[in-house]
């Protein structure tokens, strides 16, 4: 068994490989991903200044050697903050987009094998969900149970889990009556296994598209979010309340505080979105020759 | 009228170049009906698409002339080819419900093609497109008009694509398979149709097809091709009954004909006797009055009418019938995929029927009954490779271990055929042959004493379809292992089964022993499906 399992990784390895070799811009955003991970999980050890410590002697100082973004109104190192504020923005666009994967891929899983009632109800409620401005919504969400990273991850989830359950849905449906459906029913498994093991995975490619554009909509939601001050509080550092914040000083001349959180803002959204083709093309045997 | 010479196609794929057509020479003379004849794979509709220069992207044409009265279609203009297309050389598509536009008027979308090459203006459109329909036979031409695609069955989705085709009366009208997924009724209704109106406008024709029977009924000449060569032509009786190429020699072997034992359908060195197997007379399988209604948006739709048959232990039962006969609905019944209506299904004396379709997958009897379904392709998961795909039923209604079952899995490739290094590919790696053996190893897994073949052969080239049914006819003689076999071609049904049920509209209409029903059937409805099929050539030496 150890022997099959170590090959069958291997070839898993070696199809990553093929598709990151295959396609540049893959290479490029997963190289990107790999920065920004880097960045989430040393990034706060590393950078020179204590990101929440201020020095009223060097504030709103332009870029300079000692301090490569500049300082705020309080003197508080711009790149040291902007590094740090990595973690906390991956950590709620993961977590968002894990929960409405989820989520969706149970509701939309179920709603999409039996149909009936069961599909009606479910859709209705994800209709109702969609029928709001996503982004009122969620600030809605975040207004109605404070504004803590628990509750903008919730927000952020519940606006993002109609299109998870409607896509995998559409998947399933399609695949129900499939040959491999039944004959998984023929080899002794249940309705819910059927499901989950055999009809679900093959819904995984598309998805994998919408979780990567799914990642950048939520760090932009999340910035959205504290940019109007429904948000993480500050100090803590974060793109989007660094933007909001920032923006005030613009008029006077001091665009360092606005340009660097929204270039890192822009350059995670970005990579994102790059990394959609790349992750299908990696979980879908089908590519592989 | 149309000379293809030394035609060379190739394409670019992922794995390098392709050269789908290599160097091929045919010409098809005025009013005269050309056969392609091959294989998946043979560059047959390739050709074809050639002509009409409409190959995929990545497709192009590299060498090679096509000259149709005085135009090289092959280096033509698009402008030029546009006007071709459809009132020149028009073409009838594999797949008619594919070939139409799913959300646009029947009657409008043979307007669209009669306004294009100016054969109608805005006021006389549509009576035009209603003669156009009638000319293929449409009843009801004017009401049919304003259908969709959806709404039409098969058949006659057919017939527009054919009135579509031939509205501009071309001169050339190519064919593309164009009866596959038809009964074998409608099939002769529709090809009689497209030969009458070949001749009564004196048009010339080229049909490709996988059917050695059709080509000979209905070509005056005959091209075989194998993997894009031409590898033989000539007369449409002399090609089949005399062939010179041992290619062709293997293609008429392997075409289930008349008077054929499942074993002469392999090449002349591959041949044995007849596999022995032994039927004991207790039944197996006795199916008592069984009865299905689906809940239709008009009321109930009887899909089975209390049908009674039994299977003896050993026996090979061919049920055939056209679809929407019930034949599906009834094997999925028998398979427990689905929940009868009423009646029993006793299966070694227990009504298995009596276990819901729902809870049967936790049965012990699960693994005793099983199925190899029609489309191989479609009924392996795409995520799971080969090995993995006849694991399944051991790993969920077995107790053995992951050794053990690794074992047995080796074991059962071996069975049927299939090579030891392929059990790592994915079914998309995998060619239709193997798939079909992977679906036949995992039916087999858990030593089933019935199994239900759902056509198993339909959607295979003639020559593994030859190679499916003889290890069909091997398993069954050493496994000892009972048959219900679904088909609608009785000339496949007769090489493997003892007795044959024939079904329509959900009934019984005949039962009798698979030679009696050939030859001397009792029913009509028997009798128009024995005389609808065509009849294959046959070898004289």
């Amino acid at each position: 068994m150890s022997t099959a399992a170590a090959k069958s990784g291997q070839t898993a390895f070696g199809h990553i490989l093929y598709v990151l070799k295959d396609n540049p811009v893959t290479l490029i955003a997963f190289f990107m991903f790999a920065v920004l991970i880097a960045m989430a999980v040393v990034g706060p050890s590393l950078v020179p200044y204590d990101p929440l410590a201020s020095e009223a002697a060097v504030a709103l100082q332009p870029p300079s050697w000692a301090h490569w973004f500049g300082t705020d109104s309080l003197g508080r190192d711009v790149f040291s903050r902007v590094i740090v504020a990595t973690r906390l923005d991956l950590t709620i666009s993961v977590a968002a987009v894990a929960l409405s994967f989820v989520a969706g891929s149970v509701l939309g899983g179920l709603a999409g094998y039996y149909g009936g009632w069961l599909d009606a109800g479910l859709s209705r409620i994800l209709d109702t969900i969609m029928a709001f401005p996503l982004f009122v919504l969620a600030m809605g969400i975040v207004a109605a149970l404070g504004n803590s990273v628990e509750n903008i991850i919730y927000a952020t989830a519940i606006i993002n889990l109609p299109f998870y359950a409607r896509l995998v849905r559409a998947e399933v449906n399609t695949r129900r009556e499939a040959g491999f459906a039944l004959a998984a029913k023929l080899s002794g498994n249940r309705d819910l296994s059927v499901l989950a093991l055999h009809i679900f995975p093959n819904a995984l490619p598309p998805m994998m598209v919408q979780v990567s554009l799914n990642l950048g909509w939520a760090i932009l939601n999340a910035a959205g979010l504290s940019f109007i001050g429904l948000g993480v509080r500050p100090p803590t550092a974060e793109w989007g309340i660094m933007v909001a914040e920032g923006a005030n000083f613009i008029v006077s001349g001091e665009w360092w505080l606005a340009l660097f959180p929204g270039l890192f803002l822009v350059i995670a959204v970005f990579t994102f979105n790059l990394l959609g083709d790349g992750l299908r093309d990696i979980v879908d045997p089908r590519r592989r020759t | 009228m149309l000379a293809i010479d030394n035609l060379r196609i190739g394409f670019r794929t992922r794995n390098g170049h392709v050269e789908a057509v290599k160097g091929i020479s045919l010409a098809v003379g005025s009013g005269e009906t050309m056969g392609i004849v091959g294989e998946s794979g043979s560059g047959k509709s390739v050709t074809a698409y050639a002509l009409l220069r409409i190959l995929d992207a990545g497709g192009r044409i590299e060498a090679g002339t096509c000259v149709y009265s005085g135009i090289d279609l092959a280096h033509a203009p698009e402008r030029q080819m546009a006007d071709v297309r459809g009132r020149e050389i028009s073409m009838i598509f594999q797949n008619p419900r594919a070939a139409l536009n799913p959300i646009r008027k029947v009657g409008h979308q043979i307007e669209d093609v009669l306004v294009r090459h100016n054969r109608a203006g805005r006021n006389n459109a549509r009576s035009k497109a209603i003669a156009a329909m009638e000319a293929v036979k449409i009843r009801d031409a004017a009401a049919r008009y304003h259908a969709y695609p959806f709404e039409l069955s098969g058949g006659m989705c057919q017939r527009i694509v054919i009135a579509l085709a031939l509205a501009c009366d071309p001169r050339l009208l190519i064919a593309d398979e164009p009866t596959t997924g038809l009964d074998i009724t409608t099939q002769k209704a529709v090809m009689d149709l497209v030969a009458a109106l070949i001749r009564e406008r004196g048009m010339s024709s080229i049909l490709i097809t996988h059917d050695l029977g059709l080509a000979a009924q209905y070509c005056d000449k005959i091209t075989v091709m194998k993997d894009g060569v031409v590898v033989e032509t000539g007369d449409a009786v002399d090609v089949f009954a005399r062939p010179q190429h041992a290619y062709t020699r293997r293609l008429v072997d392997a075409t289930p004909r008349e008077g054929a034992t499942v074993r002469s359908l392999l090449p002349a060195e591959a041949r044995g006797p007849d596999p022995a197997y032994t039927v004991r007379d207790t039944a197996l399988l006795r199916v008592q009055n069984l009865e299905k209604t689906f809940a239709g948006k008009s009321g109930p739709v009887h899909a089975v009418k209390g049908i009674s048959f039994r299977v003896r232990d050993g026996e090979t039962l061919g049920l055939v019938g056209e679809s929407g006969c019930g034949k599906s609905t009834t094997s999925a019944m028998v398979v427990r995929l689905a929940d009868p209506t009423s009646g029993k299904i006793l299966f070694d004396g227990e009504d298995i029927g009596a276990v819901p379709a729902k809870s049967f997958a936790r049965d012990k009897r699960r693994g005793k009954i099983q199925m190899v379904f029609q489309d191989a392709t479609d009924s392996l998961n795409p995520r799971h490779a080969a090995g993995r795909a006849i694991e399944e039923p051991l790993r969920r209604l077995t107790d053995l271990s992951a050794r053990a079952r690794r074992d047995r899995v080796a074991e059962l490739a071996d069975l049927v055929g299939l090579p030891l290094h392929l059990i790592d590919r994915f079914p998309h790696q995998l060619s239709g042959g193997q798939k079909a053996r992977v679906g036949i190893a995992r039916a087999l897994g858990t030593d089933p004493r019935f199994l239900i073949l759902d056509e198993p052969t339909a959607a295979l080239d003639v020559s593994i379809q030859a190679v499916v049914l003889n290890l069909l006819a091997d398993l069954r003689a050493r496994l000892g292992i009972s048959y219900l076999f679904v088909s609608h071609d009785l000339q496949v049904v007769r090489l493997l089964c003892d007795r044959v049920v024939v079904m329509r509209a959900g009934e019984i209409v005949e039962e009798g022993e698979a030679d009696q029903v050939m030859h001397a059937p009792s029913h009509p409805y028997t009798a128009e499906l024995i005389a609808a099929a065509p009849h294959p050539p046959t070898l004289k030496s």
